[in-house]
């Protein structure tokens, strides 16, 4: 019989360390489909955050570099200036983008730097075991907001779609989620489009994706499924917050 | 070298950095080194491959030049002392990650806020960590514009020989004075860096540049690795430079501008008939430890001079261990000695 699902050629064999129900291990295969589908592979500079997916350098086929908690699109800028000809995937959760890495990632996109960055928003710090992110919601409770994040105290969420769509750099931004079959093959799409802008010199793009933490969030696999779309989607609405092609204005500089 | 032309040290650094093959500069602006990225701004879009970016702020800018030179390329960064407090969190990650990179510090009066006149209270943070682990950074502390341009070129040199992170201290006078000065020729010829540098995969296995190593016995390797390292530059690359030195029994140590005032003292003392010398470190890591030792039996006490409240003192202090007295004098907040006070200093142990 023919193999008509095969394994992306941009993951390698190992196990992935993360959590039953986890969305990282979703979103790393979309992103080595959508490299391998674009050709990109070989040219890849994959940039892992502070958080769990510190490890992702374990499974993917690319060349691989670690950055600081929140600085990964600064890395990125240093790469993609150094040699354009690199596809840069700054891959980044909300504790490392949203709360460390808030002046990086706006001023990368304020600077249309051409890179993708994918967006891991999953409402908690996941690695160091569940406390409020500046994404967790009203209301909701983690092990640093144990009667639930007080807006009084802890303000409210940090919508970063909206905020970056404030600036004029950005070619693409677009808000998925994981949650059902529909949207995920919206966020595939839009991780390859993200890609293909970058191959195209085209400039910034963002792809936000929420994603399921079950164990910090004390939830069963679909559970935390469900959640995101009664709860995460009513406070992050899914779409395309930029979507604009180099032609349409000035010609980026990139 | 070229002809001889009038300028501040900080263009020169900029000029030379240039010159040593650097194509991409990241920085902020801060007084009192701001002409090193305003100089860049102007030349380096105009170089092929090119780029100078002005950073949110100087965490961003050094994690700029982490992501750069991790693609091969000489990279820099320069601030002034607050903004390499700021810079602490990158170094240590770039020493941990091995990535080869040179920063220039032209330091200002601190702590806090401080000011924009010139002082070396940064010897601590520099020389001896500044950001978290371990790990140790070359500093190279020069004394005229000529060597501002001179030491920046080797600088790169050295950061791409080992892989380490190399930094440049100069005071913030340093940095603004204007002196003649002669540069290198444009380099051509680099150290092949493909068996490191993430260039994609198309001709080999994937690299990974990274400082975390989570097992405590391949974290403990590691750092043992980056030590040996560190003891082959502490072989190779101490720098110092000695100033009627033979047959001195009153020596001098001070680096950096104020080695220059130290030798108006010293002249004036030899016209006492006193024999005074002055020894300069010009690497502060690593620290010209033997030279200092090689002087205590000739030593009636050596002097150590710095625009601060005493900080390389402890390095001397260490290196003369108790054989020979080390006094202290030194001027901090931005004030810079006269020849006459450190003179009257220096009169007071004879």
């Amino acid at each position: 019989m023919e193999k008509i699902f095969k394994k992306p050629k941009g993951l390698n064999d190992k196990t992935m360390h993360y959590c039953p129900g986890c969305g990282h291990g979703i979103v790393h295969k979309m992103i080595a489909q959508s490299l391998e589908e674009l050709n990109l592979l070989e040219r890849t500079i994959f940039i892992s955050p502070v958080g769990c997916a510190v490890f992702a350098y374990w499974y993917f086929n690319t060349d691989h570099i670690q950055a600081a908690h929140g600085r990964a699109p600064s890395a990125a800028t240093g790469l993609k200036r150094a040699n354009p000809e690199l596809i840069i995937v700054s891959y980044q959760g909300d504790g490392d983008l949203a709360s460390a890495g808030t002046a990086e990632i706006v001023h990368a996109a304020a600077r249309g730097e051409n890179i993708s960055v994918i967006f891991i928003n999953n409402a908690v710090y996941g690695m160091t075991g569940g406390q409020m992110a500046p994404t967790t919601l009203v209301g909701q409770k983690t092990s640093t907001s144990p009667f639930g994040r007080d807006p009084h105290f802890a303000g409210h969420p940090l919508k970063v779609c909206e905020m970056l769509a404030t600036t004029k750099a950005p070619r693409y931004i677009e808000r998925t989620s994981l949650d059902s079959i529909a949207n995920l093959n919206r966020t595939k799409k839009a991780v390859k489009k993200s890609f293909d802008l970058q191959a195209k010199g085209e400039g910034f793009s963002l792809v936000e994706v929420l994603s399921p933490c079950p164990t910090n969030w004390g939830m069963s696999p679909p559970e935390a499924m469900d959640w995101i779309a009664d709860k995460m989607i009513k406070e992050y609405p899914l779409g395309v917050f930029r979507d604009e092609r180099a032609d349409s204005e000035v010609k980026n500089d990139l | 070298m070229s002809k001889k032309v009038l300028m501040k040290g900080n263009e020169a650094v900029a000029e030379s950095a240039i010159r040593a093959g650097c194509k991409l500069y990241f920085g902020y602006p801060i007084t009192p080194q701001s002409e090193i990225p305003e100089y860049m701004s102007r030349k380096l879009p105009q170089i092929p491959g090119g780029a100078y970016i002005q950073a949110e702020t100087e965490v961003s800018a050094i994690n700029m030049v982490y992501g750069a030179a991790s693609a091969g390329a000489r990279a820099m960064t320069t601030s002034s002392s607050p903004g390499i407090s700021l810079m602490m969190e990158g170094i240590s990650y770039i020493a941990c990650a091995e990535v080869p990179c040179v920063i220039v510090n032209v330091m200002r009066g601190g702590p806090g806020l401080g000011n924009i006149s010139p002082e070396q209270a940064d010897y601590f943070q520099v020389v001896k960590g500044g950001g978290h682990g371990n790990y140790r950074l070359v500093v190279l502390a020069p004394s005229s514009v000529q060597e501002m341009a001179d030491l920046t070129y080797d600088a790169f040199d050295i950061a791409d020989r080992y892989r380490v992170p190399v930094m440049l201290v100069a005071e913030g006078n340093l940095g603004q004075m204007m002196e003649p000065v002669e540069f290198k020729e444009l380099k051509t010829e680099f150290i092949d860096k493909s068996d490191w540098a993430l260039t994609g995969t198309q001709n080999h296995e994937p690299k990974i540049i990274t400082s975390i190593l989570l097992d405590p016995e391949t974290m403990e390797k590691h750092i043992h690795k980056l030590y040996e390292k560190y003891a082959l530059i502490e072989k190779n690359e101490v720098r110092f430079e000695e100033y009627l030195t033979d047959g001195a029994e009153i020596i001098i140590i001070a680096y950096g501008l104020i080695s220059r005032v130290a030798r108006n003292v010293v002249d004036k003392l030899r016209e006492e008939g006193i024999k005074a010398g002055i020894l300069r470190p010009v690497s502060l890591w690593p620290f010209p430890n033997e030279a200092i030792k090689s002087k205590i039996k000739q030593a009636k006490f050596f002097f150590v001079c710095e625009m601060s409240m005493g900080q390389m003192v402890e390095d001397v202090r260490l290196a003369v261990n108790g054989a020979k007295p080390v006094h202290f004098f030194g001027r901090c907040g931005g004030v810079v000695p006269t020849p006459i006070e450190m003179y009257d200093n220096v009169k007071r142990y004879l």
